[in-house]
């Protein structure tokens, strides 16, 4: 059954999906919302008519106990894989993520090969609890995996590789990236975790970024190729663990590092990445290592709040141009925005 | 009160008809949750209710809000995200707020401001004040360990707590037969926890009104927490302003069933309301709603200064 080569982010999920369960039986599907008519944004099309409603179901809205079933479930064999429509709904697992499944395999010796799809929220009046990016809280506790990918060759890859990965796997999805479109290879084509990809080979800044800010990353990448000069961006793809030689690598090169983040900046992996930089390439800097994070504040929902709370390629470019002493910044290159700012595309119109 | 009863419920249709109208427009940029069909309980409660007892709610709030005597105005700002709204804004549809009235605040984590209310309730025991708390919960809440957690302590300390449940049979798209076992209903499960609870037809707004008044005399008489259980329908999508029956996840007829037993026109018929009558009302009522509109409108975004402010109670040093 062959596609187009481009497709979705949410069918490049869906197609991984697809593809675990049909080659592990072991592999369960479970959240709520999996088989209803919008399939969590498509991604669950068509898994129970194909697996079955053993394998493929929705639950009760009961986070915390889904989570324990579900490590228990592990333990016991299977391979689940749980998804939530939003981050947010998963605070109620806290508990069942960070005592049992972050514990497991250290205490017991026994592997807890589960996945946890975490969709975070943008725009559209979201507010403070649908649009949280705390992946610097599920990075923050050892043994977890937190993966963040930012396109759809990654979305499918990635999570091929956090299905079969025997660890418990936090799997981040910006709802914003379900619509990106890229080229994804057919079959069971998998990502390793723990390696970031060079998306931008330059010498003047190396930009280190995940998820959604590697779009913004390399719209600001372009602007500035036009001015002739030429950063290096660094897109993280897992953030725990964090692939420390190549991030190393190339700011010994440049010697300059912008980390940014989809988080709050304090304690943010941003910050993680200008400590360790701070730390281990002392030598090598020519400027002070900078972030751009989202501001230590609650998202509000107005619209007429959020037009400057998020950091994006525009910020990029200007605080690329403060390290490097600019006197001109090609903010004419960056791409024109022809939707409002909370919304992903001119198409896009709620509620979701 | 019959007639206010009434009123109040035509006064909630309309509101959330009025926004389902004009949500196309994408000037309300949230998420809104109606509570088309289920105008009645937030109707009955709010009128059995006293201006001291406290209300809490979830993400569709609006009904609820509106019957605790929350101001329209302000309700509709905050839709649009303006200065002038409950929260100034920042809180959209899913949080709203009137402390005036004692609509302390609805939150749009699941289950999550169930045990919030417990908590005003316990401050009310311990203030020895005769004011109840009332919680408004979906069916799909009680699925959540925030519910049993709160519902257990409630009744371990005979808080005035007043649990109402509006059972409108979904969680989204997922029917209650896919998430509870059949044989086991909410007020059973209620019960077990040690809370009192009776089932009430939830789009009767006369029965509704005389199970709330009843238990808000037992729950003021220091009997402890109750637990009524609405049975009723959402007639639009769960979240926004259309309908989706056309998605299948509904039994076909399952609607229009409920459709016929609108509690606006058996309200009506039981009250013997003339049309004139009817129509004085609507016109009255759709006046208050086109003013709050405009005024929303027309009032301006909240300053972009200051989206950093009120963090904090006390602002940090930096
Ligand atoms: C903890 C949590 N899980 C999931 C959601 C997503 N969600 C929002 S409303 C809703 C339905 C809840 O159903 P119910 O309590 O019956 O309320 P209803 O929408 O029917 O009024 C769900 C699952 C959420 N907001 N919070
Ligand atoms: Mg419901």
């Amino acid at each position: 059954m062959s596609r187009d080569s481009t497709i979705h982010a949410a069918q490049a999920i869906n197609e991984a999906l697809h593809l675990a369960m049909a080659q592990d039986e072991r592999v369960l599907k479970f959240g709520l919302g999996v088989d209803d008519p919008k399939a969590i944004f498509n991604t669950t099309a068509g898994l129970q008519q194909r697996f079955g409603p053993a394998r493929v179901f929705d639950t009760p809205t009961s986070e915390n106990g889904m989570t324990g079933i579900a490590i228990g479930a592990a333990l016991a064999g299977m391979r689940p894989v749980m998804c939530h429509q939003r981050l947010d709904f998963f605070l109620l697992a806290m508990d069942q993520l960070v005592n049992n499944a972050a514990k497991w395999h250290y205490t017991f010796g026994r592997a807890v090969p589960l996945t946890i799809r975490l969709i975070m929220g943008r725009g559209w009046g979201q507010g403070p609890t649908h649009s949280q990016n705390l992946q610097a809280w599920f990075a923050h506790v050892p043994g977890l995996k937190v993966v963040m990918p930012s396109n759809a060759a990654d979305a499918k890859g990635l999570l091929l590789s956090s299905i079969f990965d025997d660890d418990p796997v936090v799997f981040l999805e910006h709802r914003w990236l379900h619509f990106a479109q890229g080229e994804v290879p057919e079959g069971d084509v998998r990502v390793p975790l723990g390696r970031a990809a060079v998306r931008q080979s330059g010498d003047a800044v190396t930009i280190v970024a995940a998820s959604y800010m590697v779009v913004e990353a390399l719209h600001a990448c372009r602007a500035l190729e036009q001015i002739g000069i030429h950063c290096e961006l660094i897109d993280l793809r897992t953030v725990k663990p964090i692939d420390w030689d190549t991030v190393f690598a190339s700011v010994r090169r440049t010697g300059r590092l912008l980390a940014l983040d989809t988080g709050a900046a304090t304690g943010s992996i941003a910050g993680e990445i200008v400590a360790r930089v701070g730390m281990d390439c002392w030598g090598a800097l020519k400027a002070a290592p900078a972030r751009l994070a989202l501001p230590d504040c609650p998202e509000p929902t107005s619209y007429g709040l959020t037009r400057q709370f998020y950091p994006g390629a525009e910020e990029i470019v200007q605080c690329i141009g403060k390290m490097l002493g600019l006197s001109r910044l090609p903010l004419e290159f960056l791409p024109q925005r022809h939707s409002h700012h909370d919304v992903p595309g001119v198409w896009f119109s709620g509620p979701f | 009160m019959k007639t206010a009863l009434y009123r109040a419920m035509l006064r909630i249709r309309m509101v959330e008809e009025e926004i389902a109208r004009r949500y196309p427009e994408q000037q309300m940029r949230c998420p809104v949750h109606l509570s088309i069909g289920q105008e009645a309980p937030a109707a009955a409660f709010g009128l059995a209710l006293s201006a001291d007892d406290r209300a809490m709610s979830t993400h569709r709030s609006h009904a609820h809000y509106l019957g605790k005597g929350g101001d329209l105005e302000k309700m509709i700002a905050e839709l649009y995200g303006k200065s002038t709204g409950c929260c100034g804004g920042r809180g959209g549809s899913m949080h709203l707020s009137d402390e005036r009235a004692g609509f302390l605040a609805s939150t749009a984590i699941v289950g999550n401001s169930i045990p919030v209310g417990v908590g005003v309730a316990l401050a009310q025991q311990l203030r020895g004040e005769s004011a109840l708390t009332c919680v408004f919960l979906g069916d799909g809440a009680t699925e959540e360990g925030a519910f049993y957690e709160a519902a257990n302590f409630a009744a371990l300390r005979h808080l005035p707590v007043l649990f109402v449940c509006e059972n409108n049979l979904y969680s989204v798209y997922s029917p209650l037969s896919k998430r509870q076992p059949a044989e086991r209903d909410l007020c059973t499960l209620a019960r077990a926890l040690g809370v009192p609870a009776e089932q009430v037809d939830g789009n009767d707004a006369q029965a509704v009104l005389a199970v709330a008044q009843r238990a808000a005399a037992e729950i003021r008489a220091g009997g402890g927490p109750r637990f009524i259980e609405c049975m009723t329908y959402r007639w639009r999508e769960h979240c926004g302003p259309h309908f989706d029956d056309d998605l299948g996840y509904r039994p076909t007829g399952e609607l229009a069933a409920w459709q016929d037993r609108d509690p606006l026109p058996r309200l009506a018929a039981e009250l013997a309301l003339t049309d004139t009558d009817r129509q004085a009302m609507i016109a009255e009522i759709g006046a208050e709603i086109d003013r709050a509109f405009e005024l929303a409108l027309a009032a301006p975004y909240p300053d972009e200064s200051t989206v950093f402010d009120a963090i904090y109670r006390t602002e940090l040093s930096s």
